[in-house]
């Protein structure tokens, strides 16, 4: 049964450097093409446990990725399985242009160049970016930003995406965008989000993190439902039940 | 928001764009080298640096004005030189022009002085700015690389190049909040906040640092940036490279 699992995450607990608790004892099993949206307020401990995922950060407990359990001596395996997309661009993309940046990724993991160049058109294309190779990031807009930051990862084929935040800071037309573009990705996902809608376009599960601890683990069609919970975390109810209604998704597989 | 670019140009399409950035590199720096080691009598061959420069530029595509507008950074320094000649009397071989102001008087050493300054920062500044109009930061920090430069120094150069922008970006909005916050009042208070300010920008800095470094391990790196093969030198790059032969010759003869 572990084999099959994509994450599978006991126990774990995280304290910041201050002493600060991040993460108390969270579970969390993620099985492949799922996609999984992680809501919560801030700090609330979304981005703490994303970082988990690769061993950027790493707390007591359990956390296997793919079979692999996340130690120091795996972490180069790790993170060929795992693609992080921080939240902020600015971050993500540190090389002149954004072909080195793309291609950052699969140079490390030691591929030869003709792969690599193939790897980064590929990466391009599925993010909308053809010709964007000569770009400096700093001349791209903030829309751009986020898909180049995408295709960073997305050329490393990783079968797992962890993404903090992919729309934020984005305008609606750029932020539908860059929805359909993450749908088309056939990876496994877990997305850290604190839109409601984004995680509704995105994911089929959510899964609710307050004050570092689970507190749901639901479908999203349960989600958008339960009224009680979602007014917990501050989200409009009555939006989230306009959404399940208009839904096609929903509509065969509704109870009633 | 947006920024003078530091390659301003670098994106036009010529021949000499085209060329690798290598090429380009070598030879202008043997412009500069040639030129610095001319004795200042030598006029012939600064004035044939200087066509081979604007010939250079013409085949880029440059606008010419631009270009010399650029080369005045230099105004400072030959000001510093000009200042210094009134003084320079030593030799009385030459004869001196006499200013009548006060007894001052410029002696012809030091108007070579000037005119060795002059002509050397130009034709030096001049190069350096072809240069940088006609490569981009990114190709020539790539070009420096394959030329020898140590890598952890054109990494630097790159980071530096990349977040420069970013650092400035962080800067303006830092000071159009305080702005915004009616910054005013006595200089004693304002030097306080500024310094307030340059020490929240490194905080930020660092932090900034950490964060990227951490997107780099995410990404598998491991202590040593990842190499790229160069490009193979083609004809243009070739004929272009004459050039350094062509000045030796020209430094040797007519220095």
């Amino acid at each position: 049964m572990t084999s099959n699992k994509v994450i599978d995450i006991d126990h774990l607990s995280y304290d910041y450097p201050d002493g600060t608790p991040a993460l108390r004892d969270i579970h969390l099993e993620v099985y492949p093409h799922e996609s999984v949206a992680i809501l919560g307020p801030n700090g609330a401990g979304k981005s703490t446990l994303l970082y988990h995922l690769n061993g950027t950060l790493m707390g007591t407990g359990k956390v296997i990725i793919l079979g692999v359990p996340v130690e120091k001596n795996n972490l180069k395996e790790i993170r060929k399985k795992v693609g992080l997309v921080f939240q902020s661009p600015e971050d993500q993309l540190f090389c002149p242009t954004v072909f080195d940046d793309v291609a950052f990724g699969p140079l490390n993991m030691g591929l030869d160049e003709e792969d690599i160049r193939q790897r980064v058109q590929k990466a391009l294309g599925v993010m909308g970016l053809k010709g964007f190779e000569g770009r400096s990031a700093h001349h791209l807009s903030e829309g751009e930003k986020k898909r180049v930051a995408l295709a960073t990862v997305l050329s490393m084929d990783s079968e797992l995406l962890a993404l903090d935040e992919p729309t934020d800071n984005l305008d609606p037309a750029g932020s539908r965008l860059l929805i359909e573009r993450i749908r088309a990705i056939p990876q496994t996902k877990v997305i850290v989000t604190h839109h409601l809608a984004v995680a509704f376009d995105l994911c089929e599960r959510a899964v609710l993190l307050f004050e570092g601890r689970k507190i749901e683990d639901l479908s999203m069609g349960e989600l958008l439902k339960d009224r009680a919970l979602l007014e917990r975390f501050g989200f409009d109810a009555d939006y989230a039940r306009w959404m399940y209604e208009k839904s096609a998704r929903f509509q065969s597989s509704r109870p009633e | 928001m947006r920024h003078a670019f530091l390659d301003h140009h670098s994106q036009t399409e010529s021949p000499i764009h085209h060329l690798d950035a290598r090429a380009k590199i070598v030879v202008f720096f043997t412009f500069i080298l040639i030129g610095v080691s001319s004795p200042p009598t030598a006029l012939l061959l600064f004035s044939l640096l200087a066509l081979g420069l604007i010939a250079i530029a013409v085949l880029a595509r440059l606008p010419l004005g631009h270009l010399l507008k650029k080369v005045l950074v230099v105004l400072p320094f030959l000001f510093v030189v000009a200042l210094s000649i009134p003084f320079m009397q030593k030799d009385a071989v030459g004869g001196g022009y006499n200013l009548g102001l006060g007894g001052l008087s410029v002696s012809r050493n030091g108007l070579w002085i000037l005119w060795n300054v002059v002509i050397k920062s130009c034709l030096g500044v001049f190069s350096i700015i072809l240069l940088s109009s006609t490569t981009s930061f990114p190709q020539l920090i790539r070009g420096m690389e394959k030329l020898g430069s140590p890598r952890i120094f054109t990494m630097i150069t790159s980071f530096m190049y990349r977040y420069s922008f970013i650092l400035i970006d962080e800067m303006h909005r830092m000071k159009r909040a305080r702005d915004s916050r009616c910054f005013g009042g006595r200089w004693f208070w304002q030097t306080k906040v500024i310094g307030h300010m340059i020490g929240t920008l490194f905080l930020r800095s660092f932090h900034r640092g950490e964060r990227v470094y951490m997107a780099m391990l995410s990404r598998g790196y491991h202590g040593t940036m990842p190499e790229t093969k160069a490009r193979r030198l083609g004809l243009g790059e070739v004929l272009f490279l004459c050039f350094t032969p062509f000045l030796l010759f020209l430094r040797i003869y007519l220095g």
